[in-house]
């Protein structure tokens, strides 16, 4: 394999892939755990690895407005944030889609105050889902690296157009040290070549004007369409770049990501690191003799429905582990899990379980424990079961806390 | 060689004929002039304000020249955004931000002095109406003391957010206020803006006919009116150096200015000559600050 290997957290490896990009406009802002990205892409620039201009602004607000400024202009551009920071954004987030704008961000997921924690949590990304963005969530340092590269050539796709988002989770992943491989730059350059806007940009010589005020009957619901139509092509971009990239440096990556589900009668689905430590879950139940699989959903926006489906139609039972909640009704991937089986004739058992919140620990035999209820579980309920509470909730008789 | 009406005349603007401004609007008066000083090689941001409405409904627009809409609170960053955009690209392209003052004073302080403090090289423009117009008159930072707006029916009590000065004490390289009650002041400032590298401010006196409750036809002359009773001197700092550009032969008394306008119509005499001993106040002050080799 080409390349060089390093051992790097994921945060070392989102800049790597900012490098790589050749990002020409990085606005940075700091927040815990995100900072050692933009530290290291200073780095980069300070030692002369890297070409960019590095804009110290003054919030994630500014950040984003300025990352939409640059591309805007017509140059690639990057930033990276977590937690208050992306919430902080959403406003400018919805700007970035609705003017088409391929901008890329790392997302270190991080809980959302109050009270003020740092630790892994998805809220802070799901909470963005309908801004237009494309979510990207990975399990490993490499990946975080290949799918900003990756997702990089799906935005900038005539087709698509849209901005990305590259979620990982806080420090289970953004400070833990990982081998990873990283790819030549003459490589990358071949994959990954300059970013021509192919829509419109800032251009004296051919004015447009962005964003003026549109009457009901005018573009505005046009645009919003084509902001749909971007997502849907993006699906089959990504399973086309992502071929592409396999080519050259040989790592595939999917929507989705199956772990023996080929046999599973039980398939555990879950997001982000849950889903590296499901994997130990589904090792060791197998050996027991539960033939039990896992689906990893990677893109989360736009949402891999066939895949989804196509894989879990064959199960008896799914156990959906969310790491955020939607309030007043439950966790969002079972949400999306069950609305993707409604059309089936038989559909498998659902049961929905949100762990992990703050960064609180989720270990395999936890995702076990899970497994073993929903299986126990009746199931056509729209329960979300909040495992993991402390004793003193747990013993309290709720029904939906185990 | 200062400009002339005639020179102004075959310089092309940006603003086109059938914009969706109100008649006597002082926003649209001093684009019309500024948009000639500045240039076709010039990209516009605007936020949230009357210009985004003046624009024109897409898919139609009044202006002949790159122009990015931003959310209320992102101008200064947007366009500084920009800029760093354009020098990766070795394009030199001017960048001015055309704001109202509530996208300045009160929900965009935040981007213009971030802007501002990284001496990010872009103009920017605040174009001050003193109130929310776009959303039917409320108090902004930027109002008056002693103004009607539909958020202060008695009057507001507070006085206006001094903007150019907080701007200058950035140190910003060039800070000016302009007018439309002194065009060929307003030209020049513009074409020194132009000629200056760094962060630029420039804090623009707009009339509002139906803000400000006048006449169409006078938004001139209420402007000229602001400067030569003192309520809104015109002045620049030039790094540090601060000069006052027009300096009225004999300072009229406020109530010339204040008395017509409806949302000055309600303040008592003692009101108004408190306000105007603040503006006496404040033009001493002023030339106090031009005897200074710097103000900073
Ligand atoms: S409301 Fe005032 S500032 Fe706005 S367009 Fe009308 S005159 Fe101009």
């Amino acid at each position: 394999m080409k390349g060089t290997w390093e051992l790097i957290n994921a945060n070392e490896a989102a800049a790597h892939a900012a490098r790589l990009a050749r990002v020409k406009v990085i606005p940075i802002y700091p927040i815990t755990p995100q900072t050692m990205i933009v530290e290291v892409i200073e780095e980069f620039i300070v030692k002369g690895m890297m070409n960019a201009e590095y804009m110290r602004v003054e919030s994630e607000h500014s950040a984003m407005a300025a990352a939409i400024g640059a591309s805007s202009a017509g140059v690639r551009t990057f930033t990276a944030t977590a937690s208050q920071g992306l919430l902080y954004m959403h406003e400018v987030l919805h700007w970035a889609a609705g003017s088409r704008l391929p901008i890329g961000m790392a997302v270190v997921n991080r809980a959302v105050g109050p009270p003020w924690n740092i630790h892994a949590d998805h809220q802070d990304a799901i909470s963005q889902r309908d801004t237009g963005w494309m979510e990207f969530f990975v399990s490993s340092s490499q990946e975080a690296l290949d799918s900003i590269l990756i997702m990089y050539k799906v935005a900038e796709n005539s087709k698509v157009l849209l901005p990305f988002m590259v979620c990982m989770d806080a420090f289970i992943l953004s400070h833990t040290h990982m081998p990873v491989n990283i790819p030549d730059q003459e490589d990358v350059d071949s994959f990954l070549p300059e970013y021509r806007p192919p829509h419109w940009s800032l251009d004296p010589d051919n004015p447009v004007d962005m964003g003026n005020l549109t009457m009901p009957e005018e573009e505005y619901m046009e645009m919003r369409w084509s902001i749909e139509r971007g997502m849907k092509n993006a699906r089959e971009v990504f399973r086309e770049t992502s071929d592409e990239f396999y080519r050259i440096f040989g790592r595939r990556y999917g929507m989705v990501h199956s772990y023996k589900v080929e046999d599973a009668e039980h398939i555990i689905v879950t997001s982000g690191t849950l889903a590296s430590e499901a994997e130990v879950a589904v090792d060791n139940m197998r050996r027991n003799g539960r033939k039990v699989g896992l689906l990893k959903i990677s893109l989360f926006r736009p949402f891999p429905q066939e895949e989804t489906r196509t894989i879990l139609s064959k199960a008896r039972t799914l156990t959906v582990i969310d790491r955020s909640y939607s309030f007043g009704y439950g966790g969002p991937l079972a949400m999306e899990i069950r609305s993707v089986l409604y059309d089936l004739d038989e559909r498998p058992k659902l049961v929905s379980y949100v762990a992990g919140l703050g960064g609180r620990d989720v270990t395999y035999k936890d995702i076990e424990k899970m497994v073993l209820h929903s299986e126990k579980e009746k199931g056509k309920r729209m329960v979300t079961y909040w495992y993991g509470l402390k004793e003193r909730i747990r013993s309290s008789g709720f029904e939906e806390v185990i | 060689m200062p400009l002339t009406v005639k020179d102004l005349m075959k310089m092309e603007g940006a603003y086109l004929p059938g914009s969706a401004a109100c008649p006597g609007c002082g926003l649209s008066l001093s684009f019309r002039i500024a948009s000639r000083v500045l240039g076709k090689n010039t990209v516009y941001v605007v936020p949230a304000c009357c210009f985004s409405v003046v624009q024109s409904p897409m898919p139609l627009t009044s202006i002949k020249a790159p122009l990015l809409n931003i959310a209320f609170a992102a101008a200064a960053a947007a366009a500084s955004g920009i800029k760093r955009a354009y020098e990766t690209l070795n394009k030199d392209i001017n960048v001015v931000v055309w704001a109202g003052d509530g996208g300045t004073a009160d929900i965009g302080l935040q981007a213009l002095s971030g802007a501002a403090e990284r001496n990010e090289n872009i103009i920017y423009v605040c174009y001050d109406n003193e109130a929310y117009m776009n959303t039917g008159i409320q108090r902004s930072g930027a109002t008056p003391r002693g103004a009607w707006t539909r958020t202060t029916l008695k009057g507001k009590e507070e006085p206006k957010k001094n903007v150019p000065m907080i701007v200058a004490a950035h140190k910003a390289p060039y800070v000016a206020t302009a007018s439309v009650g002194y065009p060929f002041d307003l030209i020049r400032k513009f074409e020194k803006a132009l000629s200056i590298k760094g962060f630029r401010y420039i804090h623009l006196l707009s009339p509002c006919p139906p803000g400000w409750g006048i006449d169409s036809s006078t938004t001139v002359e209420i402007a000229k009116l602001a400067t030569d009773t003192y309520f809104f001197p015109l002045y620049e700092v030039e790094n540090g150096k601060l000069r006052i550009t027009v300096k009225p032969p004999k300072r009229r008394p406020l109530k010339d200015y204040l008395s017509v306008q409806g949302r000055f119509r309600h303040l008592s005499d003692e009101e108004i000559e408190r306000m105007e001993k603040e503006a006496i106040n404040w033009w001493n002050h002023l030339l106090e600050m031009e005897k200074m080799e710097s103000i900073l």
